[in-house]
């Protein structure tokens, strides 16, 4: 089966390199919504700690994380919602 | 010559101080997280200006490539790419919406 939440996570993973990583799929919150298909893997939610994100304001973070997923993005994945934060910082996931 | 997709977003994003494409319209927003910024924007009093992407397919694509930014809302405020819901919730939360939006001279009505 072609898991779109596991090919989300690997390109996370090969990308940044993170310390912490989690990948939640909450399509079924969004069932019957625009952009929402039966077998749900629409909506992601993405929490990252990864040293790329130190020194970046919140939109160069999130960019580097919608570049990463641009290919899902344009394709299977229609929401991503992003929390990046570098190591050390506080409000980390 | 028509205007291209491309210049009508730089003269609406030069028309408006704050503008946001959104799915839906401000009183009945097509998806949550449209409707998360508009209530963020209507709960400090601020003035917008909203183009409902549903209604307009070009501009729905238009847009993600203008502002290089993949999905819907997007934020701007005085012409600048501010980002979209999960970045404008967070500066909200974090208090740095209000401070941000005064220093470029927009009105908040109702702080947080």
């Amino acid at each position: 089966m072609d898991d779109v939440r596991d090919r989300l996570e690997d390109i996370l993973r090969r990308v940044f390199r993170p310390e912490r990583l989690e990948v939640v799929d909450f399509s079924a919150a969004h069932a019957g919504h625009d952009g929402a298909r039966p077998g749900g893997q629409t909506h992601f939610r993405v929490e990252i700690v990864a040293a790329a994100f130190a020194g970046q304001n919140r939109l160069a973070r999130q960019r580097l994380v919608m570049e990463a997923a641009a290919e899902l993005l344009h394709g299977e994945i229609h929401a991503l919602t992003v929390r990046a934060v570098a190591p050390g910082e506080s409000g980390g996931p | 010559m028509s205007e291209t997709i491309h210049e009508r977003i730089q003269r609406q994003i030069a028309s408006d101080d704050v503008v946001l494409y959104m799915k839906g319209t401000p009183v009945m927003p097509m998806c949550g997280f449209s409707a998360a910024v508009v209530q963020v924007l209507s709960h400090l009093g601020v003035p917008f200006q909203a183009h409902n992407v549903l209604d307009d397919p070009e501009l729905r694509q238009g847009i993600k490539e203008f502002s290089s930014w993949p999905t819907i809302p997007q934020l701007y405020v005085k012409g600048e790419f501010v980002g979209g819901c999960d970045i404008v919730r967070e500066m909200f939360q974090a208090g740095e919406l209000v401070p941000f939006l005064a220093e470029r001279g927009i009105v908040v009505t109702e702080r947080a």
